[in-house]
């Protein structure tokens, strides 16, 4: 058990590293938490320069987000309009402290991050673009760990 | 100069719903014009909501949100008459702050 534990540890370290790598020194510095987070709490603007959903989850912190049922993803199977596709969060966990929004095949993969404040629900109904057939991933982040749900958009008509 | 934050903030069960509509183009820096040249990104970067002073919700936008964005939550604590305001800020700069009645 300890074992398979060290393991995946450092397996998680090792993309952690090569992400900082290929976010440049202020992606590591992000990565390891030592630059100061924008003006308005959240994450740190560099994220959204991620290319890679890699990349932006470590950037994030969430080095390897589990799949959660708790976590309710709506968004239409095809939009005939990538400019404009719904997208509604909602999240069950009691202690959602963090939503995230990220399409793996747009030219950056982090869409919009939302800290959710004491009192607030976990849930968020928006409209985001896609450059073509992609996974939508929510990111939550509840008690501190990272969970997601992921769907596919079909989408006919890029609008990024 | 830019539009009002158009907002709706309606109050059932102790839990507010608002419904904000930000008034913005949402450049990516990505799109060419009939010229064929790029537009330069014009993009909102954060925002905040405020119920009496105390922020119920912010975030950070990438550039791969729509056109006038739409963001509908819900929170906690609001009655009827309370005043939630909304806040973005660009990244040229731009900011702006509206406020709407709940109802």
């Amino acid at each position: 058990m300890q074992g398979i534990d060290r393991s995946t540890m450092d397996s998680s370290r090792r993309h952690a590293l090569r992400a900082g790598v290929g976010l440049g020194v202020f992606g590591l510095l992000a990565t390891l938490g030592l630059l100061p987070k924008s003006a308005w709490a959240g994450v740190d603007r560099k994220v959204f320069e991620a290319k890679s959903l890699k990349e932006a989850f470590q950037a994030m912190g969430g080095l390897a987000p589990v799949d959660s049922n708790l976590i309710n993803l709506d968004v239409p199977e095809t939009a005939e309009n990538g400019a404009m596709v719904p997208v509604t969060v909602e999240s069950r966990f009691p202690r959602t402290e963090q939503i995230a929004i990220l399409v793996e095949k747009n030219p950056t993969a982090l869409v919009e991050n939302l800290t959710i404040a004491d009192g607030t629900e976990g849930y968020i109904s928006t409209r985001i673009k896609m450059a073509q057939t992609s996974s939508v991933i929510a990111l939550v982040k509840a008690d501190g760990k990272f969970y997601k749900a992921v769907k596919e958009v079909k989408v006919t008509a890029g609008g990024c | 100069m830019s539009n009002p934050t158009k907002m709706r903030a309606t109050v059932t069960n102790g839990v507010t719903e608002v419904r904000a509509l930000l008034q913005h183009e949402m450049e990516t820096g990505r799109r060419k014009d009939e010229s064929g040249k790029l537009v330069p990104a014009c993009y909102i970067t954060d925002f905040k909501a405020q119920h009496n002073g105390r922020t119920v919700l912010e975030g950070q936008f990438g550039t791969s949100v729509s056109k006038n964005p739409l963001l509908v939550f819900r929170f906690k604590g609001g009655k009827a008459g309370d005043k939630l305001a909304f806040s973005w800020t660009d990244n040229r700069g731009e900011k702006r702050t509206d406020e709407v009645t709940i109802g």
